[in-house]
């Protein structure tokens, strides 16, 4: 844990020394390196650590002398993962299949949905318009640990009074990652729609345009790169998304999601790590490369932002 | 997170100059708005401020899971008895203690470490801050699922490499018996690992934040404080602190909030409910609701409710912070 506390050596330094002291100069250099090394080095290192040990054989995970490279690589976890049955009588396409099903008809709604309500946010004014958004913010805190009890509950209730089944298959994990991703949605794409110029619709208008038309023209070609954000935003969330799972399909293992698999396969199986440590890459991987897209393009936001100010 | 950010932006701006008002709304009477918001004012209604509503009134019933059966009874009123067994319970009383003391810890950590490495990105050549800062994307980028493992992987007793580096270091620096030290059996060593996760998932959110609050910052007005004499902390705490408070201010809430309800990483940790010592809120009410005999929703209940008003007493803050910046408007 040595590197959790190395960055400290960026704390603020005296900087009163003349600056013509070169040696002092370097050393200063050399340590802010050395830090901005120690902050790489402790934020990789996990990640690092998962990866090569879903590449080592059984016998190196196990050997006494942990290696920082595989000697023998293997493939055999990865293997076991995809083509064995980390849960019996389920195989892992499922599970995929499972994630995907939620992660992307949550999205799908959630878009759907999220702008329509982003759009009378930003473009009307209306009497319940700051309660409405009070409300998305409020609803936004409290925490899902918290509801769990009463969303069990309610579903539970809905599937004996209509038949409909809620828990233990995908419908009401379906529901709950929509409703849960559109306060966030709504607000990002109340940012996006803003900023679209008025004055493209006003000349639309003029021309004749319907709503609709406007909607479909002008709005959203404008939007869109807005939407796309917002929804790899709801997919990362919906995608790593572990308590609601675990709460609604108790039992039902062939409806798990990728997350609860894993957890369910470290319960039974707590020693095959190579395997373990394999899942985990799998489940991060799709998580990395959006992250890494959208990432830049919020950072770089946030800094045109500042400049600006 | 997205929208954090974007909130984070808007309070560094509003430094400079004062909220921009929205752009004039169409003033126009109809009921278009209301029909454009109703699907997603029907979803969150009854999908999430229903059981919002319901975990209150659930809290003052007994109510078990004999309740929920078909033929079962109605759940009955109890008053306040399971707010009572808490605040008489010392088990309670110790779950929420620790709560407050690793949330806290976590936070003060996150934001510390978070605000050393913008500083530290900020002075760095900016190649050189690209590089580390993906590789601050990569921590924060891991879903809570995979890097619980990976940590419980890292910790594990004989085989994990925490404990055989620790056991090879000489014993005089760090101690002997490492090897085959568990640290997920006793509360300060769980724990210990707890706040580790979380604030490895964490302080890349608050670095990239605090590293484009830096940019904001006129240099005048550093290099007028170096005029003055000021050093390094000094002009931190007159410059850059003063200009970035409402950043600041975000920031914290925001880590409160997230990290009072961390689940995942305890759970997978923690890995069973035997030991009550480790439990935090979130975990408690989980193993009330669904993994006691029978489950007790009542009490699950009288717990989220504890745990939601903690959480409202600090985004009331938030929610001020956000009205005064006009972003409700």
């Amino acid at each position: 844990m040595s590197t959790a506390t190395a960055p400290p050596a960026a704390a603020p330094r005296p900087a009163r020394r003349p600056r013509r002291l070169r040696p002092a100069r370097a050393v200063r250099r050399g340590l802010l390196y050395a830090a901005g090394a120690a902050v790489f080095l402790f934020s990789v290192f996990p990640v690092y650590w998962m990866v090569v040990t879903a590449f080592k054989p059984v016998s190196e995970i196990f050997s006494g002398t942990p290696r920082l490279v595989p000697a023998a690589p293997t493939l055999e976890h990865f293997d076991r993962v995809v083509n064995g049955e980390l849960i019996p009588g389920v195989d892992f396409w499922q599970f995929l299949l499972n994630s995907l099903i939620v992660t992307l008809g949550a999205v799908t709604a959630g878009a759907l949905v999220s702008l329509l309500a982003a759009v009378a946010v930003a473009r009307f004014k209306f009497r319940l318009r700051s309660a409405f958004i009070v409300l998305l913010m409020v609803i936004q805190m409290v925490p899902m640990e918290a509801m769990i009890i009463s969303i069990f509950i309610n579903f539970r209730q809905i599937q004996d009074g209509t038949g409909v089944q809620m828990l233990g298959n995908l419908t009401g994990i379906l529901v709950v990652y929509t409703a849960v991703s559109l306060p966030i949605t709504i607000m990002m794409l109340r940012g996006f729609v803003n900023a679209v110029p008025k004055e493209l619709e006003e000349a639309a208008a003029i021309d004749g345009a319907g709503n609709w038309t406007i909607f479909w023209r002008i709005l959203m070609p404008l939007v869109a790169p807005g939407l796309v954000a917002a929804s790899i935003f709801a997919f990362i969330t919906a995608w790593n998304e572990f308590i609601v799972a675990l709460t609604f399909l108790g039992r039902s293992t062939d409806h798990y999601t990728l997350p609860l698999t894993l957890s369910y396969y470290f319960g039974r199986f707590g020693t095959e790590w190579g395997s373990i440590m394999a899942a985990s890459t799998l489940l991060t991987i799709p998580v990395m490369v959006f992250f890494l897209f959208v990432q830049r393009r919020m950072v770089s936001g946030l800094t045109m932002g500042a400049v600006k100010g | 997170m997205a929208q954090t950010l974007r909130a984070a932006e808007d309070g560094r701006r509003t430094r400079t100059d004062p909220p921009a008002p929205p752009p004039p709304p169409r003033r126009r009477r109809s009921v278009a708005p209301y029909l454009l918001i109703g699907p997603s004012l029907v979803i969150l209604a009854v999908v999430l401020l229903w059981p919002i509503a319901q975990m209150v009134g659930n809290s003052l019933h007994s109510y078990t899971s004999r309740h929920l059966l078909p033929t079962g009874p109605d759940p009955e009123w109890n008053s306040f008895a399971h707010y009572a067994r808490l605040l008489g319970d010392p088990e309670f009383w110790t779950i929420l203690r620790n709560t407050v003391l690793v949330t806290g810890l976590m936070v003060a950590i996150t934001l510390i470490l978070g605000t050393l490495v913008g500083l530290l990105l900020h002075r760095l050549p900016r190649w050189y801050a690209n590089v580390v800062a993906v590789g601050m994307m990569l921590a924060w980028a891991t879903p809570a699922m995979s890097a619980s493992l990976v940590f419980r992987w890292l910790f594990l007793p004989e085989r994990g490499l925490v404990n055989v580096v620790l056991d090879r270091l000489p014993d005089a620096l760090v101690g002997s018996g490492w090897l085959n030290y568990n640290w997920f059996l006793e509360p300060v060593s769980l724990f210990s690992v707890l706040i580790l996760v979380i604030v490895w998932q964490s302080f890349p959110f608050v670095a990239v934040s605090v590293l484009a609050g830096l940019k904001s910052i006129p240099n005048e007005l550093y290099e007028a404080a170096r005029v003055d004499g000021a050093g390094a902390w000094r002009s931190f705490w007159s410059v850059t602190f003063p200009m970035l408070r409402p950043l600041f201010a975000l920031l914290l809430v925001l880590q409160v909030i997230w990290n009072l309800r961390v689940f995942t990483q305890l759970y997978i940790l923690a890995n069973s409910f035997q030991n009550k010592s480790v439990y935090l809120l979130s975990y408690y009410i989980y193993q009330q609701g669904f993994s006691a005999s029978p489950p007790n929703y009542g009490m699950g209940s009288a717990i989220a409710v504890v745990m939601t008003v903690m959480i409202l007493a600090v985004s009331a803050y938030y929610l001020r912070i956000m009205i005064r910046q006009g972003e409700t408007r």
